[in-house]
């Protein structure tokens, strides 16, 4: 190996990794995408190669109006989010709030929760037929209606602020407490003091929960068909589009797919562009102190904070609670039991058996390809780990139900027909969830010095050996608790398992979206109760390998 | 086989970064070599290469007779301790030591053997059953050594072993690091950027600067006699002070320390300096600030700082030609104190200072 000849492509096990890799994320990411982004220059009006749809789109009300609802709808919900997760997250850093620990749990908990859960339990609060909405007009008042753009905005702000309050309480932790002390001893006034150094410092990780916000909202479908009523939005629109007897319409349906994947990418452009530029680095060497407030100001401080997140809790216990309440089917209450659970076992069975199923053998793929991945983007750098980590990512700026219409228009038609197949519903969980698990995976190999492998191979253990027994085992920890995450957005996935289910491939998101629709609320809830159940189980066990110190976003 | 290593024109390249310009060294059988240097030397680099974890873009490594350029690095048989230690966190003190035993395949009993053997040396025996969390860095840094030394390597490689333990700890692991080579014989690549542990250790160093050897010797060879300014003023401190080689005659040559100000000791050329070469033009003196001292008559300059350092006291004179010099004065030889300001005259003895011509080749013998 002397001379400068070693440019040959080393055919070893790596290559095969990265190879592997790279064809499946063409075959599944790639692929779709470039078939819907072709089918959206079609149209069935017209011939040929158009932007007909592009421009019916734009001109039309009925559609421009979604995409400026959507956008109305991502901006408020961002504007509140970030209000109220900035507020919670310096009330907790900076205060003693009692059973902190407990209420970080609790934040993790709702923002890990289906997110139409959410919106179904304040239909059951505060629908027409709502619990609330019922004794308000019992004492002759008008209950606020949880319908239309209002109701949306705030279902998902109770859902989505933890996102801010997860980047934000973690800037706060960071900051060395010598920084503001350095700002009171140069003469700053308390509420000067955050505004012109604790802010402008936190500000990059706010961004960041924000777009996080913003990004979720445009994506989510489960939360404004159920609340929308005649506010439709974009995703809403994607589905009608595609799904919906009367208009289906693939060709539209890929050019509004289109929009909202420039809508997402041009946030993941933003914050790659401008919030990333501006991230500070801070060694801290002495953490922010906690003021200690006693007695009533400790309770105003910390009132607000409980009253948010009971609010941000109560669709799961409402939840809860009505999968015990059997209803005739007229609503009337028939009796606290357990036959909610019974009818679904009998009638659903299938639903919970494809869930678990489909999510562990998801989970077996992702743990597999995550380990790999990590190690090829960490210790393998070269031109195809940074496509492959651009392309591993990219699900994050595909909506579900978007990704779920390109691998239907992609895998449709022979040679490879997956539509209606187990297969195709495993392929959406593993392009979709896999992120998690690499982002956990890779940064936590990031902080392992690669000289313990080396020592390894310098004792005289092959490096494959030495992967297989030492790196992937000390990986595990972080694939983990990523892979958890993986698991519980997994089971609890809508907006691509309703766009690919089949009769025996539904599950149980499908299901509850079903019955809440048929305004079933029983057995949705027993329904939901079991995914709730299962995902605090999930998030206890990665509290457990984590020691608490779990990285969601 | 021997175990001996010898490295013929090593070169080093990363994109257009030349790391490791044709460096060529023999590190003899049992013998502790240190290669030292400041950082981004290459002298890292050059033990990477050794162990395998770098590739060779030219010249060849050989182990006694054996070329080892294409050894996969898991079969060179290298004994290595890395800078921050590598202890595997998963397993105990014990689990540790045993690793490259299990992978050379020794029997249960020979590896338990061996193990306490090893840690009894390094004195953790009783911390045997240990995980790497439950131990200071001191203790691991003796496990790493423990591991390293067990498997009876050719060849032992430490990678600035000592650069993250404090100062008082710092000195006592070199000694044990040191006795323990003596006594076990092994041939080892020592590499550090800090001058006085080079010293204190090492049979001999290779002084590295960008990519090249500077020089190769024992410690009192590259103390005294620096072969370049860089050696010179790497190693411990040197005064330069720029000057004319006037004349060479019978292996002496008659240098003139003038700037500007002509500033001289005695007429002419006043300082007869032994050479191994002839030369006239300009050159360059290094001298130790303990190599100095004040004198009637000498280069003319005036006191500018005084710094009390117990056993001895540090002068900072400036010449009357600009120049600066580090003096020291020891407690023990004069009890004069030089006061700020004051007028003074210094002279060196002329056999113990080094000369070095406009190319900063040495010239001094």
């Amino acid at each position: 190996m002397t001379g400068r000849t070693n440019r040959k492509i080393k055919l070893d096990f790596w290559f095969f990794v990265k190879a592997f890799v790279l064809i499946a994320l063409c075959l599944f990411i790639i692929y779709p995408f470039y078939t819907i982004l072709t089918k959206s220059i079609f149209s069935s009006k017209v011939e040929g190669v158009t932007l007909y749809n592009f421009n019916r789109f734009f001109t039309k009300p009925y559609y421009y109006r979604t995409l400026l609802r959507s956008l109305v709808i991502c901006s408020l919900t961002t504007l509140f989010s970030c209000i109220v997760g900035v507020f919670v997250a310096y009330v907790m850093t900076r205060f003693n709030i009692p059973g902190k620990t407990f209420l970080h749990v609790l934040i993790i908990l709702s923002l890990m929760s289906p997110p139409f859960i959410g919106a179904y339990s304040w239909i059951i609060l505060l629908g027409r037929n709502g619990i609330v909405a019922r004794a308000f007009s019992a004492i002759g008042l008008t209950a606020p209606t949880i319908y239309g753009r209002n109701g949306i905005i705030f279902v998902f702000t109770l859902h989505l602020f933890p996102y801010v309050y997860l980047y934000t309480s973690g800037a706060m932790n960071s900051i060395d407490a010598s920084l503001e002390e350095a700002a009171e001893n140069l003469g700053m006034n308390k509420l000067r003091r955050i505004w012109t150094i604790t802010l402008p410092v936190v500000l990059p990780s706010i961004l960041a929960g924000c777009i996080m916000v913003f990004m979720t909202c445009l994506a989510d479908f489960g939360t404004p068909m159920l609340l929308g009523e005649g506010y439709t939005v974009l995703p809403v629109l994607v589905y009608n589009e595609y799904m919906s007897e009367s208009a289906t319409d693939p060709y539209m349906a890929s050019t509004l797919s289109v929009i909202i994947v420039a809508c997402s990418m041009l946030m993941l452009a933003f914050q790659k562009f401008v919030v990333d530029k501006k991230n500070y680095t801070m060694s801290t060497l002495r953490p922010p102190q906690e003021t200690k407030l006693t007695g009533a100001k400790r309770f105003f401080a910390s009132l607000p904070v409980f009253v948010i997140i009971f609010l941000a809790l109560l669709p799961q216990i409402v939840v809860v609670c009505q999968s015990f309440v059997e209803r005739s089917f007229s609503g009337m209450v028939q009796g606290i039991n357990l036959n909610n659970y019974r009818a679904i076992l009998s009638r659903l069975g299938s639903n919970i058996f494809n869930t678990y199923f489909f999510s562990v053998i998801a989970i077996i793929f992702i743990v597999i390809i995550g380990i790999l991945v990590s190690y090829v983007l960490v210790r393998k750098k070269g031109k195809a780990a940074s496509v492959i980590d651009t392309l591993i990512m990219f699900p994050y700026v595909i909506p579900g139900s978007v990704l779920g219409i390109g691998l239907i228009v992609a895998f449709n038609k022979p040679p490879v027909v997956l539509v209606g197949t187990a297969a195709i519903m495993i392929i959406s969980y593993i392009v979709r969830k896999l992120p998690y698990t690499v982002r956990s995976g890779s940064a936590f190999l990031y902080q392992m010095d690669p000289s313990v492998e080396e020592a390894s191979i310098n004792l005289g253990v092959s490096p494959m050996k030495t992967f297989f027994t030492m790196t992937a085992r000390m990986m595990l920890p972080g694939v983990m608790s990523g892979a958890v995450l993986s698991w519980i957005t997994c089971i609890n996935e809508l907006s691509s398992s309703i766009m690919l289910y089949s009769g025996k491939t539904s599950t149980i998101a499908v299901a509850i979206y079903q019955e809440v629709v048929r305004m079933s609320d029983g057995t949705a809830g027993a329904l939901a109760t079991i995914l709730s159940v299962s995902t605090v189980v999930s998030l206890l066990l990665v509290f457990r390998l984590t020691k608490g110190k779990v990285k969601v976003v | 086989m021997s175990n001996e290593v010898i490295i013929k024109n090593a070169v080093k390249r990363y994109g257009d970064f030349t790391a490791l310009h044709d460096v060529s060294l023999t590190i003899r059988e049992g013998e502790f070599f240190t290669l030292l240097g400041p950082s981004g030397c290459g002298k890292t680099t050059l033990l990477r290469m050794i162990a395998g974890f770098n590739s060779i873009e030219g010249g060849d490594f050989y182990f006694g007779e054996k070329r080892i350029n294409d050894v996969p690095a898991h079969k060179r048989d290298i004994g290595m301790v890395f800078q921050n230690y590598a202890i595997f966190p998963h397993l105990t003190v014990e689990e540790n030591v045993a690793y490259g035993l299990k992978a050379r395949g020794v029997g249960k009993a020979e590896t338990a053997k061996r193990v306490a053997e090893a840690l009894e040396l390094v004195q953790i025996l009783p911390l045997a059953k240990r995980k790497p969390s439950e131990l200071s860095g001191g203790q691991q840094q003796r496990v790493a050594l423990a591991r390293a030394f067990v498997i009876e390597p050719g060849v032992l490689l430490m990678d600035e072993p000592l650069s993250n333990l404090d100062a008082k700890l710092r000195v006592q692991m070199r000694s044990i690091i040191k006795k323990l080579q003596r006594r076990l014989g092994i041939t080892t690549i020592y590499v550090t950027h800090d001058q006085e542990e080079a010293l204190a250790i090492s049979d001999r160093i290779a002084v590295m600067n960008q990519g090249n050897i500077m020089q190769i010797g024992t410690p009192r060879e590259i103390y005294a006699k620096p072969e370049n300014p860089f050696v010179a003023g790497f190693i411990g401190v040197s005064n330069f002070l720029s000057c004319e080689v006037v004349s060479c005659a019978g292996g002496e040559a008659a240098v003139s320390i003038r700037g500007e100000a002509a500033v001289s000791i005695r007429g002419e050329a006043d300082v007869r300096v032994p050479v191994r070469r002839s030369y006239t033009g300009k050159a360059q003196i290094s001298a130790r600030p303990e190599q100095l001292f004040f004198s009637e008559t000498g280069m003319p300059g005036k006191v500018l700082f005084s710094t009390f350092l117990g056993d001895f006291i540090e002068y900072e004179v400036e010449l009357d030609d600009g120049q600066t010099l580090v003096i020291n004065e020891y407690t023990k030889d004069t009890n004069a104190v030089h006061e700020l300001g004051e007028r003074v005259h210094i002279r060196f003895d002329a056999a113990r200072i080094s000369l070095y011509d406009e190319n900063g080749e040495v010239l001094s013998k």
